[in-house]
């Protein structure tokens, strides 16, 4: 394979973490943000670490870590500067409530008009909002071809080929004509840590804010809530045996499965 | 027609997701008092287009072309926009399957019309569908509706109907045409394949044996296995199975990896993290065996048991044997 000069954006969202706190917000309206611990998102860091494999493996180039909200949002731009992103672009909104991927992948068209990146990569799908198709939708807008749920990338010749992970343990090689947008699955590669000397260099590398006007939303929340659970569970108590007796019986006569 | 279903090809039948879309479908149609259609597509569609048919979809609408006889985004995603763009209608609903979640965020895109995904319920308000989906990663509701005017883009989550509900009827087929061209296709695929022999379907198990990483170390997976076998069912794992090593992931039941609706889905070991009840909440019958009374998949089963995986597996398999 030869060397290319590939020019990479990567799109990371600050979402709230696995354990944060998710209080909602007294009009129901979204959740209450002062509240929630942020992190990356979890498939948005796959995506970082391919960029900066393809990168690396190709000798030059550039990854350029974007991320769209508000002032919070910086803080996984410098993460990803950390790791090893050579710049970074915040589109500065509040997005509280904002879930239309036609509106939020607008914004990164026009972000990324005069860039013209070989490769878009996003992570499958954001863990707040789980919409997962603002890349597939920037890759239309901006012309790029698209394909979803990459397991794994091989760029060379003016394509790149991404192994899709297909429904039930299925896979498929597809082959894209560049520029393409493809969205990332988690577990296809190790994700690195950011070094101590990349931390530091971080703290130099370019963030430029771009702040958009607020566009109409073609979809809208209208309530968020906790689940309720209604339903009634049979508890199957007593000794092993016991409990193994009541096991067999349900399996036979109330689920009709033996 | 009000409401165009869009149905996907899965080995010569409707995807069972199409089908749950379906009864969805004709949920909506009923409630709003709309005339709904279904839409098939690829190179030769007449095996789906009879299926099809046999149900209550008011027509069928049949697209072949050359140009889709396999899979591609671009393709597929054409040719969706030209039947909307030919027959207007106001909502166009999809499964949420791979597939889909592949090529119709480019059908929103070249419409500039909102996909809402994944959603798990439809409600009607003041003559207006109001979506049900799961948000922050299982943790939340939210009720979503459209601004604007149609056409909505709405995919439904697996199993937020039964498929076996949906009504028979006998649909007129129509055939359709779309303007294809090769150049409109960026991309080229190659042929699917497994990634290890005799990978599984276990979406159309009807049993399911799940473990999670309360069934301890790799050393026990042949205890659930055995079982698995007993039962004539499948055995699969949540991820933390997975990502130890212990199974292949083509056995992972969750968010990332398969969505399943059994007759019994048998949980053993498994906390019940939201990542993976997206995937098996839909399940006819949920048996739970946890040692932690507190685990929230007991929030979900139909039948819990508290208590030692490992001491009741075994005497379990022997009691059905």
């Amino acid at each position: 394979m030869g060397f290319y000069t590939m020019k990479i954006a990567v799109l990371v969202k600050q979402v709230p973490g696995t354990e944060s706190p998710l209080p909602i917000q007294s009009n129901q309206n979204w959740v209450d943000e002062g509240a929630v611990a942020y992190v990356m998102n979890e498939s948005d860091n796959y995506a970082l670490e391919e960029a900066l494999q393809i990168r690396e493996a190709n000798d030059e180039g550039e990854v350029v870590a974007v991320s769209l909200g508000p002032d919070r949002s910086q803080k996984v731009i410098r993460e990803a500067l950390a790791k090893g992103a050579d710049r970074g672009i915040h589109i500065q909104l509040d997005t509280a409530g904002m879930i239309d991927p036609l509106v939020t992948a607008s914004y990164f068209a026009d972000t990324f008009k005069d860039e013209n990146f070989d490769l878009i990569f996003t992570g499958l799908q954001s863990d707040d909002l789980g919409m997962g198709q603002t890349g597939i939708i920037l890759g239309e807008l901006l012309g790029m071809s698209t394909a979803s749920m990459a397991m794994a990338t091989e760029v060379g010749g003016g394509k790149i080929k991404v192994k899709r992970e297909l429904e039930a343990g299925w896979f498929q090689w597809v082959s894209l004509s560049l520029p393409a947008s493809v969205s990332i699955q988690s577990g296809l590669n190790v994700p690195r840590y950011p070094s101590l000397k990349g931390i530091m260099g971080a703290k130099k590398k370019e963030i430029k804010v771009v702040t958009p006007s607020v566009a109409n939303q073609s979809q809208s929340v209208e309530k968020v809530y906790v689940p309720q659970s209604d339903k009634q569970t049979v508890m199957i108590e007593g000794s092993v045996e016991q409990i193994v007796g009541k096991l067999v019986e349900t399996f036979r006569n109330e689920i009709k499965v033996l | 027609m009000d409401i165009l279903i869009v149905l996907e090809d899965s080995n010569g039948k409707i995807h069972r997701m199409g089908l749950e879309s379906i009864v969805g479908a004709q949920k909506m149609a009923e409630e709003l008092g709309l005339s709904i259609g279904a839409l098939v597509m690829g190179a030769n569609v007449d095996l789906l287009a009879e299926e099809a048919s046999g149900l209550n979809v008011g027509e069928v609408l049949k697209v072949e072309n050359e140009l889709l006889s396999t899979y591609s985004a671009d393709g597929y995603a054409e040719t969706v926009k030209q039947v909307i763009e030919q027959e207007n209608p106001t909502y166009v609903i999809f499964g949420h399957t791979y597939q889909v979640r592949d090529y119709a965020p480019k059908v929103s895109a070249k419409l500039m019309k909102p996909f809402i995904v994944d959603n798990v319920s439809v409600t009607t308000n003041g003559g207006n569908s109001v979506f049900t989906k799961l948000m922050f990663n299982g943790k939340l509701f939210s009720d979503v509706t459209p601004t604007g005017d149609g056409p909505y883009l709405i995919s439904f989550q697996s199993a937020a109907f039964s498929s076996e509900k949906a009504d028979v009827g006998s649909a007129p087929v129509r055939d359709c045409t779309v303007n294809l061209d090769v150049s409109m296709i960026r991309t080229e695929s190659e042929e699917p394949f497994q990634e290890e022999a005799g990978g599984i379907d276990l979406t159309s198990a009807d049993i399911i044996v799940s473990v999670g990483r309360g069934i301890g170390k790799e050393g026990n997976i042949p205890l659930a296995k055995e079982l698995a076998q007993a039962l004539g069912g499948e055995l699969a794992s949540s991820r933390p199975v997975v990502d130890a090593g212990w199974l292949p992931a083509a056995h992972q039941i969750g968010s990332s990896g398969q969505s399943v609706s059994p007759k019994m889905y048998l949980a053993l070991g498994i906390s019940g993290a939201i990542q993976h009840v997206v995937g098996m909440k839909g399940s006819k019958n949920i048996v739970a065996i946890n040692k932690d009374p507190e685990a929230p998949i007991f929030e979900i089963a139909d039948y819990g048991v508290v208590g030692d995986v490992l001491e009741i597996i075994p005497k379990l398999t022997e009691g059905i044997q």
